[in-house]
């Protein structure tokens, strides 16, 4: 698979905003992985590397670095529950079961059924609004444990 | 304490605040304006953000004037020059940044404006944390505004000036708030820091001199210049001046992000802000700046929150942000939740930051179950005293074991009381025999 135009135009545009074009490899794998299902394949690696003329082991070293990129297939909504200090003392411990209850996938996995990715994260800055959840890259804040099962099931 | 003057996030509370046009309409812009056509000289400036006394609010409270007038003579150094605004807020406890990014980006584009003249700056990137999706949205929104009405870009109201502004994303890594990780990442490399010397402002991005400022340092600039250096070393303390902002988590009736003067007592904060410890409890541990500044006893919550302060007290400003803990916390597990935090944020170049933070979490872990032993608590400090002061690259070694280390000292005998214990005694019984607060002292 090659890049499609509208990606390469993308990568064109965020390349223009920095005088060496590597600079836009973060940001243009963030456009990637967002058009092609939530995570970057082999394929979408070394389609990436052509565009930015690096070896595709350049791109995979970077790519692995960052932890909000998925180097695997995740399900069709991401669930992560942050767990660093200000969740943890507001009962993140509870949300996280909570969610993994809703979801029937343990943190660090992705439910049988494909619909969710379940992983836990460190501190998202929303620590005066904790405990949170990140659904999908949106913040959901001040959750009640009670209420997890009410969001994930109204997901589409 | 109540009625003291805010600046901050005064405009905040206006509906729209994000806007070009609520903005201009509280006087947005002007100070710029006035900055190019009058024009104030970029030697003004430095000299005036130096008198204020305004100290980095990104941790480390460096002096930002002082840390503008590192970069290099214009006369014998043509290189190209930027700055790299500190927008990587990830230290655990803080979530101020966003606030301003969210609701006020206007005020953060004029600050890196006026700093782009007194720096003779041909670009600007504002590195967003990438789980900051709202804070991307307006500050792009933002400066889509800007660029439209002349206020970024080429000539700049017409005066002449140039300067690009733009915002790049993180990917979620902890170490690319440290200035040189930063920077690696920003040209779009993996993140370990680099070894300084050669610091940022002789060779910095690209290889060209760089300053990296904090957002919320960056705010403060409009509000110095045009209100002054003198308004701004009445407000704070002396070592300390000015207003921050607080975030206060944890185990507060009302968490929040308030906005004031440095030198507040930690209690006065706690209690006349954060509407006391929640559920009527009693404080145990007050975390006084990010993960990073370590759990300090609940005795020593009359201290003022201001870097000279905290720091005689043995732990840092840090970022302000305070976390509270109280009685019914545990000191072993909450460090346990902080050490698996800095194992996964470290970069893995140095070994004493790799295996440290390893094995800190793995002991930690093995405490907590009540499987330990008391060889384990000295063993964690042996290998905190391993980890720290200086024996790495970059700060986050340091930053992984003063937490514990601090921790130790104000509540050794809690982490005793879990080796053997079989389990939690803390979260399972809540029958520890904890430090005696009254005989904690500051620690040197």
């Amino acid at each position: 698979m090659a890049l499609s135009t509208e990606l390469a135009t993308d990568f064109a545009a965020l390349a223009a905003k920095y005088p060496e074009r590597r600079a836009a490899l973060i940001p243009a794998l963030h456009r990637l992985q967002a058009m092609r299902d939530g995570w970057l394949s082999p394929e979408s690696i070394e389609d990436c590397a052509e565009w930015f003329e690096l070896e595709p082991v350049e791109v995979y070293a970077v790519a692995s670095f960052y932890p909000m990129f998925h180097l695997a297939p995740v399900g069709e909504h991401v669930v992560g529950v942050c767990r660093n200090i200000a969740c943890h003392l507001r009962g993140a411990g509870r949300v996280l079961a909570e969610v993994e209850n809703a979801t029937g996938a343990k943190a660090g996995s992705t439910s049988e059924n494909g619909r969710f990715t379940v992983e836990t994260l460190e501190c998202q800055g929303a620590c005066t609004a904790a405990p949170m959840i990140v659904v999908d890259g949106e913040y959901i804040e001040n959750i009640d444990p009670a209420g997890v099962g009410e969001i994930l099931g109204g997901l589409e | 304490m109540s009625g003291h003057e805010t600046y901050l996030l005064d405009r905040t509370r206006t509906a729209a605040s994000h806007t070009l046009e609520v903005y201009r309409a509280s006087g947005g812009y002007q100070t710029i304006e006035r900055v190019l056509k009058q024009p104030i000289t970029p030697l003004e400036i430095i000299d005036e953000m130096k008198a204020s006394g305004l100290r980095g609010r990104g941790g480390a409270g460096f002096p930002t004037g002082l840390k503008w007038s590192f970069m290099p003579d214009r006369a014998t150094d043509q290189r190209p020059r930027y700055m790299a605004v500190n927008a990587d807020e990830s230290e655990p406890g803080t979530c101020k940044d966003r606030v301003l990014m969210e609701e006020d980006p206007h005020g953060l584009l004029e600050g890196c404006l006026i700093a782009a003249w007194a720096m003779g700056l041909e670009g600007v990137y504002i590195y967003i944390r990438g789980e900051y999706l709202e804070c991307h949205r307006r500050m792009q929104g933002a400066l889509d505004e800007a660029r439209a009405a002349g206020l970024v870009g080429s000539d700049i109201l017409g005066s002449g000036f140039s300067c690009e502004i733009n915002v790049h994303p993180g990917a979620g890594a902890y170490i690319c708030g440290e200035e040189t990780g930063l920077m690696e990442s920003l040209e779009g490399k993996r993140g370990p820091p680099r070894p300084k010397p050669p610091f940022p402002a002789g060779f910095g991005l690209w290889g060209n001199p760089t300053t990296v400022n904090n957002v919320e340092s960056i705010f403060n600039v409009p509000f110095i210049i045009e209100r002054g250096a003198e308004w701004f070393k009445n407000i704070g303390v002396d070592t300390s001046p000015g207003n921050f902002l607080c975030g206060i988590s944890g185990h507060v009736e009302k968490p929040g992000v308030y906005e004031l003067p440095l030198g507040l007592s930690a209690k006065t904060i706690v209690e006349e802000f954060a509407g006391g410890v929640w559920q009527g409890r009693q404080l145990k541990a007050w975390i006084p700046g990010g993960s990073s500044t370590g759990f300090v006893a609940g005795s020593l919550i009359d201290t003022p929150m201001d870097h000279n302060s905290i720091k005689a007290i043995g732990s840092m400003f840090g970022t302000g942000a305070m976390v509270i803990l109280d009685e019914t916390a545990c000191i072993v597990e909450a460090s346990l939740v902080l050490a698996r935090f800095y194992e996964h944020e470290s970069c893995g170049q140095c070994s004493q930051c790799r295996e440290g933070t390893q094995w800190l979490t793995q002991i930690l872990a093995r405490l907590e179950s009540g499987a330990g032993t008391l060889e384990d608590v000295d063993m964690l400090e042996h290998i905190a005293g391993g980890m720290t002061p200086g024996k790495t690259i970059c700060a986050l070694s340091d930053a992984a074991a003063i937490p514990l280390q601090v921790a130790l000292s104000h509540f050794r005998g809690e982490f005793e009381a879990h080796a053997g214990a079989g389990c939690c005694p803390v979260t399972d019984q809540s029958k520890v025999p904890v430090t005696d607060q009254s005989e904690v002292k500051a620690q040197p």
